[in-house]
C-alpha cells in the first residue's frame, strides 16, 4: 500500500498544474498515469497555443509540458507511471495496475481525477480497415513517434482538433486531401482553418463519409453530400484516393473513476455530456475527490491548466496547507483567468455551460473544509 | 475577404499601397494577446478583455516584422506595394521543412493555395527566438498584390 495526502490521477496539463500548486503549498504528492511519460497531450501540441501572455501563450505545447515537467521535478513530485488506476473506493483508497502486471492500492486523503477525454469514433462500412483512426492518434505518430501514418489523409471533422492536426499531417510531408464536415459550416478557429486552406487543401461542408474500401488497409474513401438532417443525399456519392483516414469527430471526458466514486453528474452538451458536478472549488459531490480539466467539459489545454491550479489550490487548503482565506484570494485569480479564456464567440457556450455547473455545483456540494 | 475589410486591423485601400504595412488576418473574438506586446511601437491594441480583436495603429505601424512569428495563429504577414515598379513585397510566416532558399523561384498562392504567379525569395529569417516560425520574404508581380497570401509547400 502506497499512502499519500493527495493522489492525482492524470498527469497531463491540468494534472501536472495541480501536482505543481498543491506541492509548492506544502502537500504530499502522488501523480498517477497510464502512459511511460507525464505530459497527457501536450507533448504532441506542436504549435504555438493562444491565450494570454501572462499564461505562456505562443509558446508551442510541447515547450509548455517540458516547463511542467521540469517544475514538477524541481518540486520532487512523486510519479507512479504505467499506472492506470481501475478502482476507487470510499473516496479514498485507488486501486492501481502498474505496468499491466502488478497490482497496488493507494491510500490517499484527497483525491484529484484529471484524466481527460477519449476521442469519439463515428462507424461506416469499412471503418475498421487499417489506416483509419482518430485524429489523435494521427497525431501521436507523426509529433510523438515521428511516423507518417500515410502519404493522403482524408480528415473528417473540421473543429480545431480536425484542422490542427491537418496541419500538422502537411507539416510531417503528407498530403491532406480533404477536409469533411458533417455540419454546413466549418468547426475550428478561423486562423487554423486558413493555415490548411492556404496549402491547397479542400474543404467539404455537409458531407461525411459514406464507406472506405481497400484489402488489408484503407485505399479509397466514398464520400456524399448531407441534407439540413444530416441524412445522406443519394446521387451526391464521389470516390477519394485516400491511404488514410482521420477521424476528428469530437472528445468524450473520461469520466469512469467519478461514476464509480459515486459523484453526481450533471448533462451539458455544450461541454461532451455526462459531467461529474463541481463547484468553484473544483469539488466534486463526493467528499475528499476533486476533478479538473476535460473530465469537467471539453475545452482546451489553457483553461485545463487553469482548472488544474484551482484543484490544487483547494485541496491543499483542505488539507491545511493553505488558509481558507488564501485560497479563497487565489482561487478569484484564476477564475478571473478562465472567465477570460471562455469568452469571445467561441468560448461564450462553454462559459454558459460552466456557470449552469458551477450554479448546482455550488447549491449541492456542502461537504466542509478539514 | 469582405469580413477582413471591416476587421479594426486592416488596412484601408490607401493604406495598403503606401507602403510596407503589417496585416493582421484575425477576425475572429479569440481568446489571445502575444501580438499585442510583440510590437514594440504600440501599434497592436487588444486591451483588457483577450477576446478583444487585435486593432492597428497604421500611423506606428513601421513594418518591423517582429508580430509576424509572435501569432500563434500564423495570420500577420507584411506587403510593401512600392517595393520596385513592378514588384510587390511579402514577408509571412512558414512553418514546413524545407524552408525555401534565397534566390529560388517558388509558387505564390492564394487564401485557397491556387498558385497565381511565381515569385522570388529574397530573404528568410528563421533565430532562435521565432521558435521555428520562419519568415519567408518574396518579391511577386503587382498585380496579385492583394490576394498573393504565401507560397506552395516545397516537398
Amino acid at each position: 500500500m502506497i499512502q499519500t495526502e493527495l493522489a492525482i490521477v492524470g498527469a497531463g496539463p491540468a494534472g501536472l498544474s495541480a501536482a505543481i500548486e498543491a506541492r509548492r503549498a506544502g502537500a504530499d504528492v502522488l501523480l498517477i498515469d497510464e502512459n511511460a511519460r507525464p505530459g497527457g497531450q501536450l507533448f504532441k501540441q506542436i504549435h504555438k497555443f493562444f491565450g494570454s501572455r501572462a499564461h505562456k501563450a505562443g509558446t508551442r505545447g510541447i515547450n509548455i509540458g517540458t516547463e511542467l515537467l521540469r517544475e514538477s521535478q524541481e518540486l520532487g513530485i512523486r510519479t507512479c507511471l504505467k499506472g492506470e488506476v481501475c478502482g476507487i473506493e470510499n473516496g479514498q483508497n485507488l486501486w492501481v495496475v502498474i505496468d499491466r502486471n502488478r497490482s497496488e492500492i493507494v491510500k490517499a486523503k484527497k483525491i484529484i481525477l484529471a484524466t481527460g477525454a477519449t476521442e469519439n469514433a463515428v462507424a461506416f462500412p469499412g471503418w475498421d480497415l487499417p489506416g483509419i483512426m482518430g485524429a489523435g492518434a494521427a497525431q501521436t505518430m507523426i509529433n510523438v513517434n515521428r511516423v507518417l501514418p500515410g502519404r493522403k489523409v482524408l480528415m473528417l471533422g473540421s473543429g480545431n482538433v480536425g484542422v490542427i492536426v491537418s496541419y500538422q499531417l502537411l507539416q510531417a510531408g503528407a498530403d491532406v486531401v480533404a477536409v469533411l464536415e458533417a455540419a454546413p459550416k466549418l468547426g475550428g478557429y478561423g486562423v487554423h482553418t486558413a493555415k490548411v486552406a492556404r496549402a491547397g487543401v479542400p474543404f467539404y461542408v455537409s458531407h461525411t463519409v459514406k464507406q472506405a474500401f481497400g484489402t488489408d488497409h484503407v485505399e479509397a474513401v466514398e464520400i456524399v453530400k448531407l441534407d439540413a438532417s444530416f441524412n445522406q443525399i443519394p446521387g451526391t456519392e464521389h470516390i477519394m484516393e485516400a491511404d488514410t483516414v482521420c477521424l476528428a469527430t469530437g472528445l468524450t471526458p473520461l469520466t469512469e473513476l467519478a461514476w464509480l466514486a459515486g459523484c453526481k453528474f450533471k448533462y451539458l452538451p455544450a461541454l461532451g455530456g455526462h459531467l461529474p458536478i463541481h463547484d468553484d472549488r473544483m469539488r466534486t459531490t463526493k467528499e475528499n475527490i476533486f476533478v479538473a480539466g476535460d473530465i469537467t467539459g471539453i475545452e482546451e489545454a489553457s483553461t485545463a491548466m487553469e482548472e488544474g491550479r484551482l484543484a490544487g489550490i483547494n485541496a491543499a487548503a483542505d488539507l491545511g496547507y493553505i488558509s481558507e482565506e488564501e485560497a479563497k484570494i487565489r482561487s478569484r485569480e484564476i477564475w478571473d483567468s478562465l472567465n477570460c479564456l471562455r469568452s469571445g464567440y467561441f468560448g461564450q457556450k462553454r462559459r454558459e455551460s460552466k456557470d449552469l455547473m458551477l450554479q448546482t455545483g455550488n447549491e449541492v456540494i456542502q461537504w466542509k473544509i478539514h | 475577404m469582405e469580413e477582413l475589410h471591416k476587421s479594426p486591423a486592416y488596412p484601408d485601400r490607401d493604406r495598403l499601397y503606401k507602403g510596407p504595412i503589417a496585416i493582421i488576418e484575425c477576425i475572429e473574438e479569440i481568446p489571445c494577446n502575444p501580438c499585442e506586446a510583440a510590437c514594440s511601437n504600440g501599434a497592436i491594441t487588444i486591451g483588457e478583455s483577450i477576446t478583444n480583436l487585435p486593432k492597428m495603429d497604421f500611423e506606428k505601424c513601421v513594418a518591423c516584422g517582429r508580430c509576424i512569428p509572435a501569432c500563434p495563429g500564423l495570420a500577420i504577414y507584411i506587403k510593401d506595394y512600392t517595393y520596385s515598379d513592378t514588384k510587390a513585397l511579402l514577408s509571412f510566416p512558414y512553418e514546413y521543412y524545407p524552408l525555401p532558399e534565397v534566390n529560388d523561384i517558388v509558387e505564390a498562392v492564394d487564401r485557397h493555395g491556387n498558385t497565381l504567379c511565381q515569385a522570388k525569395v529574397i530573404k528568410v529569417r528563421n533565430p532562435k527566438s521565432n521558435d521555428h516560425t520562419a519568415v519567408v520574404t518574396i518579391e511577386y508581380p503587382k498585380e496579385y498584390f492583394e490576394e498573393v497570401i504565401s507560397i506552395k509547400r516545397i516537398k
